[in-house]
């Protein structure tokens, strides 16, 4: 039993529920108790989708349960059959039907429906919700491509002159973060590139659809959370090449225009040049010179985490503080990144973990999810959303792709916005003492209604040393966004000293003992 | 504005409280497009102040909470789920002292929490864990700081609102004993805003009726006591359990329709005075000008509600006195209500009330409600979140109906902001022109 206060993924048949709203064509039979209809708002309500889920529920309750629970289930897809005529169907069962082990996959099997039926066993007890959508998205497209599946050991042709390239973008789903912007901004690319899009899936895909993914002369994996164990049957099934840069951010972007390209056996240049970037320049420009060495803490699904961190460091000029992950799945590849920036990765899905991560490093800002917004909310720090799980404003009515070159541009704009603009920030260290600009006062670009920043000591533990009024004094003239971070340091140094007393003098011992 | 029956000319005359049996009944079966119980977890927590609720549950328990409520608006709300994990089921961890562990790790962490409820879910019932066991086990380890109870807000045992109802009842046994010869008290049960405790408090204190507590209190130190002189009256009408479990009491239930709108309270009020013996004289002068004051605020929105077909899709059991309150006091026309049970009992005043040949559909085929809904064609639908923006996107207008549950819409002070709930849909479809 683990004690949960707030979950980043929900139940991996959240996750299946993700692909097959994603597609067209596909109906989900869930075995599932009552209440578990909850999980329609996540589309309506969070992504605002204008039709329901195609989701049937059974909802079964107690008195079901001493009767006939299997029949109840072969009626529920029976008539889902009938009434929404799929081409497609997805068959299982919610966590409280797992166990009483009713076998969906046979039951419907046994209604001999003239449509592919996919049974998926999601292990509630065990996986979450990214889990439950990569491996519906691998059985259904395991089952709908296996028919034209060449025989065992096939090799690609390679393809004749003249004729253009085609690929798959595998991995968008329903309730994505960005993921309908992304696309537009990848099509884009790929136009410019002279290589024709297939199939995208599931987002937007029929049963028809996956059936000819094997079509294609090499896969994009956009969301390898979703995406990348299908690729791999792909690969092995079909010979098809698959494109793992995920391009978010100006470098990486750039590395999958020559990934592409490579593959294709196109001319890179136009892509490379097609759209101006006007988030470099701005980083180029003096008045970034106040971003270099800001604090970051990042944490987010894998993909985006690790995205995120490259661009701070590479293309803002930040140093990463903090790295981590959710997503269990991609702990490995989270871990590498860390290495990069000479951190150690968090992987957790216990937000109170990643509270108290922040809490101690004290970053200068926060990119993280919808719950790091709340965490650095409650700090007084900035933040700004760069994953899912989502929330109804990770859906903008506006373009705004992550991925991509305008995808780099939004990332400019969203990360740098909260933070205080550079003369400000001077002014405020220079003119502590003046009464209407002074550190308790909230941030000018933050409007008259944002709330004063609590004393970075107010959230951390309290004070163990005694501090010399005059040395009270002069940790209020340093900036307040590292002065959480001085008072601690100065009283772990005080501590390892035995010193009783801290003075100015221990103040300033400590900032010379713990600078670079 | 339409113009159907109820409407001559300028002059609306509201359907008429039949106290004829010409309703017309149907019970469905089939998909349940609703909450299961532990969503009253969302209010429970806020009004109980000193509570905490533990879901023993999954993963979909901890997700089905913060989705429903968007609770990442709390720093640390007082609810968790404990989730339970394939240790757990292999049996290779004992669920119990699995629990005993989190409840500990819990209590540390919070020593400001006085009243622990274990709240049973789907995936502990079909596993039958014991909760009450486990409640009497923590309760002998962690009392008298701390007291532990349980009850089920599981989807196969409630529905939505039957949460607070189960969570009620399994608070009643804790509920101190009047003394003997203890003066009567009047007890009102189910959750309500602040605002409407103090205003009702106001009215039962002009109407000279002193002894008058509300359960559930906002803290659970304050529990009211019961015995044979106490007097209950419903403020919700989903309490079946909690009213069985105050009468086995010896408290005595007082029949009366629910506090919505301004007949409906005053009416509701009417109950209690008649039990209390207060004179009629002095019922109309304490009550008659937040009566008339009621009707006041009621009139605008007669204007732009009256006629219009409404059609319930069942939620939380309150669609039956909210139908009543838009027939009879704002001249609606009821297409379909329908509810996820119906307690014939507590709601007897209310069908009396109803409009002649109303039709009442008790349980749910969503499919086949959505078909009867599109065929129909009413002017508003009040439905759940999964339902509304698509029918909104296809051009019915809907009204959420779980706001019903979480604003303050009883007493006479409310009539009118529970009013413009159902308004507020039909005039911002004729405000958007694009």
């Amino acid at each position: 039993m683990q004690l949960t206060v707030w979950t980043y993924e929900g139940p991996p048949h959240v996750g299946a529920m993700r692909i097959a709203t994603a597609m067209r064509d596909v109906h989900y039979v869930l075995h599932a108790p009552q209440g578990d209809t909850y999980a329609d708002l996540l589309f309506t309500m969070i992504e605002r989708l204008p039709r329901r889920p195609p989701v049937t529920y059974t909802t079964f309750q107690a008195r079901d349960l001493g009767g006939d629970t299997a029949g109840l289930f072969q009626r529920a897809v029976q008539e889902a059959y009938d009434r929404f005529a799929p081409k497609a169907m997805l068959v299982g069962a919610s966590c409280t039907a797992e166990l009483i082990q009713d076998d969906p996959g046979g039951l419907a099997r046994a209604l001999k429906l003239p449509i592919p039926v996919v049974p998926l066993e999601l292990p509630s007890y065990q996986k979450k919700e990214n889990w439950g959508a990569a491996e519906t998205f691998y059985q259904i497209v395991r089952t709908l491509a296996s028919p034209d599946a060449p025989p065992p050991g096939f090799k690609r042709p390679a393809r004749e002159p003249g004729v253009r390239a085609s690929c798959n973008i595998l991995g968008p789903t329903a309730l994505g973060f960005r993921h309908r912007d992304d696309i537009r901004a990848v099509t884009q690319i790929l136009e410019q590139l002279q290589v024709d899009v297939s199939v995208i899936a599931p987002l937007g895909a029929t049963p028809a659809d996956l059936a000819r993914l094997g079509e294609a002369d090499f896969n994009i994996v956009l969301y390898p959370e979703t995406g990348f164990q299908a690729a791999q049957w792909l690969a092995r099934t079909f010979d098809q090449p698959a494109v793992k840069t995920v391009p978010i951010g100006l470098g990486a972007t750039r590395e999958f225009i020559a990934e592409v390209a490579a593959l294709a056996g196109t001319d890179p240049t136009p892509a490379l040049h097609g759209a101006p970037s006007h988030s470099s320049w701005y980083s180029h420009s003096v008045d970034s010179t106040y971003l270099t060495g800001k604090r970051v803490f990042v944490f987010g699904d894998a993909t985006h985490a690790i995205a995120a961190a490259r661009i701070a460091a590479q293309e803002l000029g930040f140093t990463v503080v903090g790295l981590g992950t959710y997503g269990r799945e991609f702990a490995r590849e989270v871990r590498e990144a860390a290495k990069i920036y000479g951190i150690e990765a968090l992987i957790t899905d216990d937000y109170l973990q990643v509270e108290a991560k922040v809490a101690e490093l004290q970053p200068e800002l926060v990119l993280g999810t919808q719950m790091e917004r709340h965490i650095a909310k409650r700090l007084g720090l900035p933040c700004a959303v760069i994953s899912a799980p989502v929330h109804v404003q990770d859906f903008p009515a506006r373009y705004s792709p992550q991925m991509g070159f305008e995808g780099a541009n939004v990332i400019f704009d969203t990360w740098v916005h909260p933070l205080m603009m550079g003369l400000e920030e001077h002014l405020l260290t220079m003119f502590r003492g003046d009464f209407e600009f002074n550190d308790a006062a909230p941030a000018s670009h933050l409007g008259s209604t944002a709330t004063a920043r609590p004393d970075a000591q107010s959230s951390a533990a309290p004070a163990v040393r005694v501090w010399a009024p005059e040395a009270e004094k002069e940790l209020g003239k340093i900036p307040f966004f590292v002065r959480g971070k001085a008072r601690r340091n100065t009283e772990r140094f005080a501590a390892e000293r035995a010193v009783d007393l801290i003075t100015v003098e221990t103040l300033y011992d400590a900032k010379a003992h713990y600078s670079r | 504005m339409s113009a159907g029956p109820n409407t001559l000319g300028e002059v609306c005359i509201p359907a008429k409280p039949l106290m004829r049996d010409d309703l017309r009944f149907a019970a469905e079966r089939g998909q349940r497009e609703v909450f299961c119980g532990l969503t009253g977890i969302i209010w429970l927590h806020r009004k109980i102040q000193d509570a905490f609720f533990l879901v023993v549950g999954s993963r979909t328990c901890a997700h089905l909470i913060q989705s429903a409520a968007g609770v990442m608006i709390f720093a640390e709300p007082r609810f968790a789920t404990a989730i339970i994990d394939e240790r757990d089921l292999a049996g290779l961890a004992d669920a119990n002292e699995e629990l005993d562990r989190v409840v500990t790790q819990l209590l540390a962490r919070r020593p400001d929490i006085k009243l622990l409820f274990l709240v049973g879910s789907c995936p502990s019932e079909v596993i039958k864990l014991d909760l009450s066991r486990a409640a009497l086990r923590l309760s002998g380890r962690f009392s008298p700081q701390v007291r532990v109870l349980n009850y089920s807000g599981s989807g196969i045992e409630t529905t939505f609102t039957q949460g607070e109802d189960a969570c009620l009842a399994s608070l009643v046994p804790s509920l101190p004993t009047q003394p003997q010869g203890a003066a009567a008290n009047l007890l009102v049960v189910g959750a309500l805003a602040d605002v409407v405790e103090d205003q009702m408090s106001t009215l039962f204190t002009g109407l000279g009726i002193r002894n008058v507590q509300f359960f559930p209190p906002r803290r659970s130190t304050e529990l009211p006591a019961v015995g044979p002189q106490t007097r209950f009256l419903l403020a919700q009408p989903f309490l079946a359990d909690t009213a069985r479990a105050l009468e086995e009491r010896g408290a005595k239930h007082l029949p009366a329709p629910f506090p919505l709108g301004a007949d409906g309270s005053r009416a509701w009020l009417e109950a209690a005075a008649s039990a209390w013996g207060v004179e009629a004289a002095l019922f109309t002068r304490v009550t008659q000008p937040a009566y008339e004051r009621s009707q006041r605020s009621l009139a605008r929105y007669r204007e732009q509600l009256c006629g219009k077909r409404i059609f319930f899709f069942p939620d939380s059991q309150l669609e039956i006195p909210l139908a009543r309150f838009l027939a009879t006091e704002l001249g609606m026309q009821l297409v379909e209500v329908g509810t996820p049970f119906l307690h014939r009992a507590h709601l007897a005043a209310e069908l009396g009330l109803l409009p002649a040949g109303t039709q009442l559909v008790e349980g749910q085929h969503v499919e086949n409600q959505l078909d009867r809904c599109h065929a129909a064609r009413p002017d508003l639908v009040v439905c759940g979140l999964g339902l509304a923006n698509p029918l909104e996107a296809q051009g019915l207008t809907t009204k959420w109906s779980i706001e019903l549950v979480f604003t303050p819409i009883q007493g006479f002070n409310q009539a009118a902001d529970l009013a413009e709930l159902f308004a507020r849909p039909l005039v911002r479809r004729t405000r958007l022109v694009a």
